[in-house]
């Protein structure tokens, strides 16, 4: 009600959905402080703020997952004082998590009813479930055959899965945090028109997300988060820069997210000749020079990643040379790799990067370690000095270097994993697979900014990015892969969105067309 | 007040407050617990279970388990009776008894990480195989030890205190120094946290698995050969579910099952804290059927102190 005040087009709609000074504190931390907003009836409202900026646990108090210490949610005129996320569906809300709540060996149809099987005496009625659930799917324009088991679905089907729950529910509030981190542009496109059609119901719709683009496209009125507090509210987008936004999730102005420095390539360092493994049968070659921040752009799925993985060891190599320097390496693993200079940061960080459960200071020494310890003996100095050295070097915003890394955002946990490889001896190759993939905008120019220092020490660096922006922004020379071979290569006075996603796409689509999707992604 | 209390057991260091709490609290309530004479028995008791539980320790937080420790002790037993027998050298014994622990474990190990069969699977497969083993090697019965200096590995006594208890210390200090100090340890709580991730930060996974079962396999060897001094022979029946103590007293003492976490503090207590209950049960001469109960229960309530603290600790 407060921030009614605030609004810009003068006219106030009905609210629906409101926050009023929802606090939530943690021993030693505030996670959210004194944060009301409201949404209207029939809105599509944004969410937005950098990692740790309290959006999560805004929306956990929604879902009933975390209590308010104060404050409450209204909806519709009625306090809630649901203390369950089975209490957030009984008033009507649904929470769209990044990680989607499905059991992969049920079918589509089994997970839409799971916990309300209709039934008879006990026995399901199939017959009854299928219909029920295909009404359902058809209302809500979804077209995924129900009799499918989840395990078979792709990401973006298994999200409409999740949505359907929603609409199966009746919900009023529906939140989705970061729907679209793993979705593909199409998929996008059909959870956006999946949108549309929920709003045009009535629906409220809250949507959590980093990427100003969707958000501007998608959403009817916006809230930034900052460390906890609520930074803006937009009843309207109208007049509302992206510039505006960014500032406003940052708290600072920044005129130029990439930041681009030109520098000198130096020579050769990496060959890659007649790669080949079991992911990527065709032979691939190619090299990237000391100095040089090389890119590799490609649609998901065009085996950028696994030719990473073939280059730094993690898959078997079945054929093909790798040079450094002139000298052919034979790693056969990645220890081996490491060992020659070569070292990868996983596109997938939680599964391949990150070791949960054990502290940033584990994190950092795990690898660096065996430079300064004797007969298999820590050095302990040594390691809590690396570790202090590179949470300060890299900016990990963390209380201690004893910290879980599991606890920290997407961002300082991407920084620690590059605290890994800078704590090495000898890299003359890095490979970032997706090095800002989930991470907010003012972590993502630490991160390149750090890329290009590394660059300027001579080292070649190879980054992996399926954001067309992010490597036309960084990169001074772009490979294309398409699938599984490399089909074109710029350089950075070369670059043009068409030529690059040209390049990247199999003969029968249009670039056009993909290409002013690619651009909203 | 509350809240300093709540603070103090859901703590990082609540398990070891809680053992303190409750040995005060036995020692008080339970006659005759607290004499040195009951204090050694109490030690004695748990010597086994507790060396055992040092690398057991290592290999469930490596994500890894061992089912085989029980039949591996019998059977080092068997075969460091059998050996000295033959050879007239317990040394020799020894000897076998570590290098037959040893062989066992490198095989679980080899077959675990090398052709990637599950851990549970395959120690349940060594445990009866080894088990075997040690019933053909006896023919099923007992082996009687022929020099009775053997006996004297168990019996005697440095500064007062018997050999084996110095023995459980000394790996107690050693495991704890492999846990915290060692690239070796390091790496088996990173492979617990992800193994994936481990093998891409370099870690060399399957060799540090193998060494974890080998290392396993020679303690069980040196806990088979004081246990068979202890009962003076060498008992192909011995030890017979050794694995689920030794993993109770690993999972009271705050090891996940999950891998990735493990103290040595933590470990200890757990053993101590089995060997309490059952050490004050038996002072209070309460049938053995009870004691089963009562190791379940409290195995249950450790499991759920350990829930609550870590929701007490809170993920933000």
């Amino acid at each position: 009600m407060k921030n009614a005040a605030r609004r810009a087009d003068g006219v106030k709609p009905m609210a629906f959905l409101e926050f009023s000074r929802i606090t939530k504190i943690y021993p030693g931390v505030t996670a959210l402080a004194d944060v009301s907003f409201d949404v209207a009836k029939g809105a599509v409202h944004g969410l937005m703020g950098e990692n740790g900026a309290g959006k999560s646990t805004l929306i956990k108090i929604l879902s009933g997952d975390l209590q308010a210490n104060e404050g409450r949610i209204t909806i519709d005129g009625a306090p809630q004082t649901y203390a369950s996320a089975k209490g957030a569906y009984n008033a009507g809300v649904v929470v769209i998590h990044q990680e989607l709540q499905l059991v992969p060996e049920l079918t589509v149809a089994e997970n839409l009813v799971l916990g309300r099987f209709p039934a008879n005496a006990g026995i399901i009625s199939r017959r009854r479930m299928f219909v029920d659930v295909e009404a359902k799917l058809k209302s809500a324009g979804i077209d995924i055959d129900p009799a499918r088991k989840i395990k078979t679905l792709s990401i973006g089907e298994r999200q409409m899965v999740e949505i359907a729950k929603a609409v199966m529910l009746d919900a009023r509030v529906i939140a989705l945090d970061e729907p679209t981190s793993s979705l593909s542009s199409r998929e996008s496109e059909i959870l956006f028109a999946l949108i549309e059609r929920l709003r045009s119901e009535g629906k409220v719709i809250l949507y959590v997300s980093h990427r100003l683009d969707e958000v501007f496209k998608l959403c009817d009125s916006l809230t930034v988060l900052r460390d906890g507090k609520l930074a803006a509210h937009h009843a309207s987008l109208k007049g509302v820069t992206r510039d505006q936004v960014v500032a406003e999730m940052v708290g600072r102005e920044i005129s130029d997210i990439w930041g681009y420095r030109p520098r000198k390539a130096g020579q050769t360092r990496l060959t890659v000749n007649g790669l080949r493994g079991e992911k990527l049968l065709q032979p691939v070659s190619f090299e990237a020079r000391a100095g040089e921040i090389l890119g590799f752009f490609g649609l998901i799925g065009a085996g950028r990643s696994e030719l990473m993985r073939l280059v730094y060891g993690a898959d078997r190599r079945l054929g093909g040379s790798i040079d450094i320097d002139g000298k052919p390496i034979d790693a056969r693993d990645p220890r081996g790799s490491i060992r020659a200079g070569i070292v990868l940061c996983s596109e997938d960080r939680k599964h391949d990067g990150i070791v949960q459960g054990r502290s940033i200071e584990e994190n950092i020494n795990i690898s660096s370690r065996r430079h300064h310890s004797r007969f298999g003996i820590l050095n302990r100095v040594r390691e809590i000095e690396t570790a202090e050295i590179f949470i300060k070097k890299l900016r990990v915003r963390t209380p201690s270097r004893k910290q879980d890394i599991a606890n920290l955002s997407g961002g300082n946990q991407q920084k620690v994993i590059l605290g890994r490889w800078l704590s090495e001896q000898g890299v003359r190759v890095l490979i970032v697979d997706e090095p800002t993939r989930g991470i907010d905008v003012g972590a993502k120019s630490e991160i390149y900014e750090l890329l290009y220092d590394l660059a300027d020490d001579g080292l070649a660096i190879i980054v992996v990015s399926s954001e067309l922006p992010e490597v036309m922004g960084i990169c001074d020379r772009v490979l294309v892969m398409c699938g599984g071979r490399i089909s074109a290569e710029l350089d950075r006075d070369q670059f043009a969105e068409k030529a690059i996603l040209a390049a990247a796409l199999p003969d029968k689509k249009t670039p056009d067309a993909i290409a002013s999707r690619e651009q909203t992604a | 007040m509350t809240n300093q209390l709540k603070r103090l057991l859901l703590g990082e260091q609540g398990l070891v407050v809680i053992f303190v709490l409750a040995f005060a609290l036995v020692s008080l309530l339970v006659p005759n617990f607290l004499t040195e004479r009951n204090m050694l028995g109490l030690f004695q008791s748990v010597v086994t279970v507790g060396i055992v539980a040092c690398t057991m320790m290592l290999c469930l937080s490596a994500r890894d388990f061992d089912l085989s420790v029980g039949s591996t002790v019998a059977f080092a037993g068997m075969v460091a009776v059998m050996v000295s027998n033959a050879t007239g050298s317990i040394a020799a014994g020894l000897l076998a008894a570590l290098a037959c622990g040893a062989a066992v474990g490198f095989i679980n190990g080899f077959v675990i990480a090398k052709f990637h069969i599950n851990a549970l699977i395959t120690t349940l497969a060594t445990m009866q195989i080894v088990r075997g083993l040690a019933l053909i090697a006896s023919d099923g019965r007992a082996v009687g030890i022929n020099d009775p200096n053997f006996y004297q590995l168990a019996l005697s006594k440095l500064f007062g205190i018997p050999t084996p208890i110095w023995v459980l210390v000394v790996l107690f200090v050693i495991s704890g120094f492999v846990l915290n100090r060692t690239v070796f340890g390091k790496n088996t709580l990173a492979i617990g946290g992800n193994p994936e991730a481990s093998r891409l930060a370099g870690v060399n996974v399957d060799r540090t698995r193998i060494w974890i079962f080998a290392l396993q396999g020679m303690v069980c060897g040196i806990a088979g050969v004081l246990l068979a001094s202890r009962i003076t022979s060498g008992q192909p029946n011995a030890a017979v579910g050794l694995e689920l103590s030794v993993i109770s007293a690993c999972v009271l003492g705050g090891v996940s099952l999950a891998g990735g976490r493990a103290t040595m503090s933590g470990v200890i207590v757990g053993v101590m804290i089995m060997g309490i209950a059952e050490n004050a049960m038996n002072l209070l001469n309460i049938p053995a059927f009870y004691q089963y109960i009562v190791r379940g229960i409290i195995l249950l309530l450790a499991v759920l102190l350990d829930n609550l603290r870590s929701s007490a600790l809170g993920r933000r």
